[in-house]
């Protein structure tokens, strides 16, 4: 029997390339500019569902919602990470192999752009007659002297570094047409690709920053009302994300009391300005009073306060048919429109006897009409009302599973009716006791604090990705407005003055290099000192 | 008359001095194409020996076609109405800006007017050193566009800023932006001449798919026929593509500035500095079709045709980064509800 081969040559006797040479092959097409720009069109393409269908990370109802309704081909988008394309095995491997191919490009350019520098640049030309730019000027000083002056302007700094942000300078005497000459060639081309490899390095190093960022973050959310202060601690956070590294003893345990949650809005509703008064206690200090704004963070020990969200917490007290207080507190109630018309659920497990209650309440901050058909027409609260209603049954609570508190599980609870047996809709307003119906209590509204909702973070990689991102855009400024700019000087003794002769090349575009020729040929001849 | 009137007024005077300029530069762009196609055909027909300037003055004015004067007149028509235009454009901006009591640029319909402006003024600015007066039908004929729709399906009422706005990121974030816009919208219609010049001067491929045969001759003949004859008085496809790279260079930088501005204001208001909202998906996707673009550019096999599509695909993702993203997908940066 034939000996089964893995490769399908048409000569049998070609050389084979192997694994080894197969390997480099992969290297150089990932390395290749072609492929560099396919993926660079993939990452594009790639990015964009991402803005279409709703991602998990940002908006992760939204995302189950969307499989639910659009069933197996909702869940086929899923499984091919369509809903986190950002998270996503293909996108991921579109990006390493992105900066894959970016390292092997900028590692032998950056070598060979080293041995650039380091090496001889071109000679001055023969010739400098067919040069736009020409001038002729003339000293009384002899070559020496004229060639320090021409280089020192030229290139300021003599090191490395000189030679990267200045002109590259090479000096020779040489046998021309007019006898012996000294002739000074001056390049700046290099600095377009110093800035390239400039550029393309402090991208892997932002990518760096932001893996970095990723493993030591921190993020949490609190929700605080107006009166009520929070400690910094994980525990005291409503959610909580942090990077695999983070730990959790790093917290700084500050503590923040909300004073008042100031919000103004125009006329017709629009809103004007967010301000959360606050006071800050750090350990070992005075409490000091600030103010944290919409786009005014409040920074503690290399984290950040941000003011993200507000609404109204009403503050009630319900008495249950024993006459014993069984809640008492505000309640948070998440605004659903621009006039702060909000929703909230109250949980009372612990009545002294009888079934739990739960309620479900809107409150419409202005509210206008007649009985329970109400609309907010503001959001200030010119008119609170809460329309409610109550239920009684089991709130699900003992299970001991984590429960939304802003959702009420009605699955084992009923609503309470009416005398006339539908669902009771009860209205209540500020400093109003309600008496629920069948004698299971009274809610009593004592007042309507504000509640402002607070985004707490640290990353400690903001301040590399900062310099990398300004070095990034230094890179690409330098590669793209870097000048291509040649200037050349020939010196020749003529009648015990010394005659220059200088000429530049540059783009078309570039007209201002006959500045920059003018510039060094005033300082090679001395004219300041002459005139 | 307050300042809100004085506004929107200056800006429909502009929009009709724009409209009258985009007539005369193409007057003058036509024009100048058939004085150039009959100067051929004149050199051809004297044996090298009559260039155009010798045929009489009044030989001249009857060969209507090719009449310098009257693309001259149409020139100084162009011209005029684009300044005067451009006056009115800025008044009306400025204006908005007072009435509203803060940057003209905080939502579509400003920052239409304002990056309109911008197109003009570096058309008018590039101008003075060079001339790029065969941009002029196309710019003028885009900030008319512009402004037409700003004022008829995008306008709002001047408002105060909300909170979300109220930092001076956004003077810079959105004026770059606004720059950008401007930039890579005047490289849209050089890279647009690019091609349709490229197209009219090559020889046209050879097509054996019997669907497509029918169309891309038809394209063909358009395309080489005299409603194009314009293309005759714009520079070479390389000369085009030359200016195309250089505004997109420019673009491109103050594109890159404007994504970092943006993200560190992100990192000011929303606590994060990145993180996927449809107008940074779309920002992130300009980025990097236009990165592609300067990468294919120099690459064999990527540069001239290739590589001017992908600049078109740029604005392409800036125009819907504009418009779907504003009103179709649900972000932070749609500037609705709350207002946090």
């Amino acid at each position: 029997m034939a000996r089964v081969k893995l490769d399908n040559y048409v000569v049998p006797e070609a050389p084979r390339l192997g694994v080894r040479g197969w390997l480099r092959w992969m290297w150089r097409q990932v390395t290749s500019m072609r492929v560099a720009i396919i993926l660079l069109l993939l990452l594009a393409a790639g990015a964009i569902p991402g803005s279409i269908l709703p991602q998990r990370p940002r908006e992760p109802a939204g995302a189950a919602q969307f499989v639910r309704d659009n069933g197996w081909w909702g869940e086929v988008l899923d499984r091919v990470g369509l809903l986190d394309v950002y998270g996503s095995a293909w996108f991921t491997a579109i990006y390493v192999l992105l900066f894959a191919s970016l390292i092997g490009c900028i590692i032998p350019r950056a070598l060979a752009h080293y041995r650039a520098l380091r090496a001889p640049i071109s000679a001055v030309p023969t010739s400098l007659d067919r040069y736009e730019y020409r001038e002729v000027g003339s000293s009384p000083d002899d070559a020496a002297a004229i060639v320090g002056r021409a280089v020192a302007t030229l290139r300021p700094r003599p090191s490395l570094l000189g030679a990267i942000s200045g002109y590259r300078v090479r000096v020779d005497e040489r046998v021309g047409r007019a006898g012996t000459e000294t002739a000074i060639a001056g390049d700046r081309g290099h600095i377009r690709e110093v800035g390239n490899l400039l550029f393309h390095t402090a991208l892997v190093g932002i990518l760096i920053a932001i893996a970095f960022g990723a493993l030591f973050t921190y993020r949490g959310q609190a929700i605080i009302v107006e009166g009520r202060s929070f400690t910094n601690a994980v525990v005291a956070y409503d959610t909580f994300n942090s990077g695999r590294l983070f730990n959790s003893d790093r917290l700084y345990p500050f503590t923040l009391k909300l004073d008042a949650m100031r919000s103004t809005f125009s006329a017709s509703g629009r809103p004007e300005d967010f301000t959360a008064h606050v006071t800050l206690t750090e350990p070992g200090q005075a409490s000091r009073t600030t103010d944290i704004r919409v786009n005014k963070p409040l920074g503690v020990s290399g984290a950040s306060i941000y003011l993200q969200g507000n609404g109204y917490a009403p503050d009630l007290t319900f008495t249950d048919s024993d006459g014993k207080v069984a809640f008492d507190g505000p309640v948070i109630f998440l605004p659903k429109d621009a006039a702060y018309t909000s929703t909230g659920v109250v949980k009372i497990p612990d009545v002294t006897s009888g079934e739990q209650i739960g309620i479900k309440a809107t409150v419409y901050p202005s509210a206008l009409g007649d009985g329970t058909d109400l609309v907010s027409i503001h959001p200030d609260a010119a008119n609170p009302v809460i329309v409610l209603t109550a239920y009684t049954g089991d709130l699900g609570l003992d299970a001991g599973t984590p429960q939304n508190v802003y959702r009420l599980d009605e699955s084992k609870l009923s609503p309470v009716r009416d005398a006339e047996g539908g669902v009771a809709t009860l209205v209540i307003r500020p400093g109003e006791t309600l008496q629920l119906p069948k004698g299971l209590g009274s809610l009593t509204w004592n007042s309507l604090p504000r509640f402002a909702a607070f985004d707490l973070r640290a990353d400690p990689s903001l301040p590399s990705l900062l310099a990398f991102a300004i070095l990034a855009l230094g890179g690409l400024a330098l590669s793209l407005f870097g000048s291509r700019r040649r200037i050349w000087l020939v010196l020749h003794a003529h009648d015990g003055t010394t005659v220059v002769t200088g000429a530049a090349l540059a783009p078309p575009h570039d007209t201002a290099v006959a500045e920059a020729l003018a510039r060094t040929m005033a300082a090679a001849v001395a004219k300041e000192e002459n005139a | 008359m307050n300042f809100q009137t004085l506004s929107v007024m200056a800006l429909w005077g502009a929009t009709v001095l724009y409209a009258i300029a985009m007539v005369g530069y193409a007057i003058r762009l036509a024009r100048v194409a058939d004085a150039k196609v009959q100067a051929t055909q004149f050199v051809t027909a004297g044996g090298g020996d009559a260039p155009l300037a010798a045929v009489p003055a009044s030989d001249r004015d009857r060969t209507a076609e090719g009449d310098p004067a009257s693309a001259a007149k149409a020139l100084g028509i162009a011209r005029s109405s684009t300044m005067v235009g451009i006056v009115l454009h800025g008044t009306g901006v400025l204006a908005r800006g007072l009435e509203a009591d803060h940057v003209p640029w905080s939502n579509m319909y400003e920052y239409t007017i304002s990056g309109s402006l911008v197109a003009v003024a570096i058309f008018l600015a590039v101008q003075r050193r060079r001339d790029i007066t065969f941009l002029g039908a196309g710019i003028t004929g885009l900030a008319t566009i512009a402004l037409g729709l700003g004022l008829t399906v995008l306008y709002a009422a001047p408002e105060s800023l909300p909170p979300a706005l109220q930092s001076f990121w956004l003077v810079i974030h959105v004026s770059i932006a606004t720059i950008c816009s401007g930039i890579f919208g005047v490289s849209f219609i050089v890279t647009g001449l690019q091609l349709l010049r490229d197209y009219r001067d090559s020889e046209p491929r050879v097509v054996h798919n019997r669907v497509v045969r029918p169309i891309h001759r038809a394209g063909v003949r358009v395309i080489k026929g005299r409603a194009m004859r314009f293309l005759e008085a714009v520079p070479s496809a390389a000369k085009l593509e030359a200016l195309a790279f250089r505004l997109i260079a420019v673009g491109f930088v103050l594109w890159t500035f404007t994504v970092m501005a943006g993200a560190i204001w992100a990192e000011h208001a929303w606590g994060r500095y990145w993180g996927w909202d449809p107008k940074e998906i779309w920002s992130f996707v300009i980025w990097v079709v236009y990165a592609a673009y300067l990468h294919a550019r120099t690459t064999q096999g990527w540069a001239g045709r290739k590589s001017a599509y992908l600049a078109l695909a740029g604005f392409g993702s800036l125009i819907i980064n504009f418009t779907l993203v504003n009103y179709v997908f649900q972000g932070l940066h749609t500037y609705a509800g709350n207002g946090m």
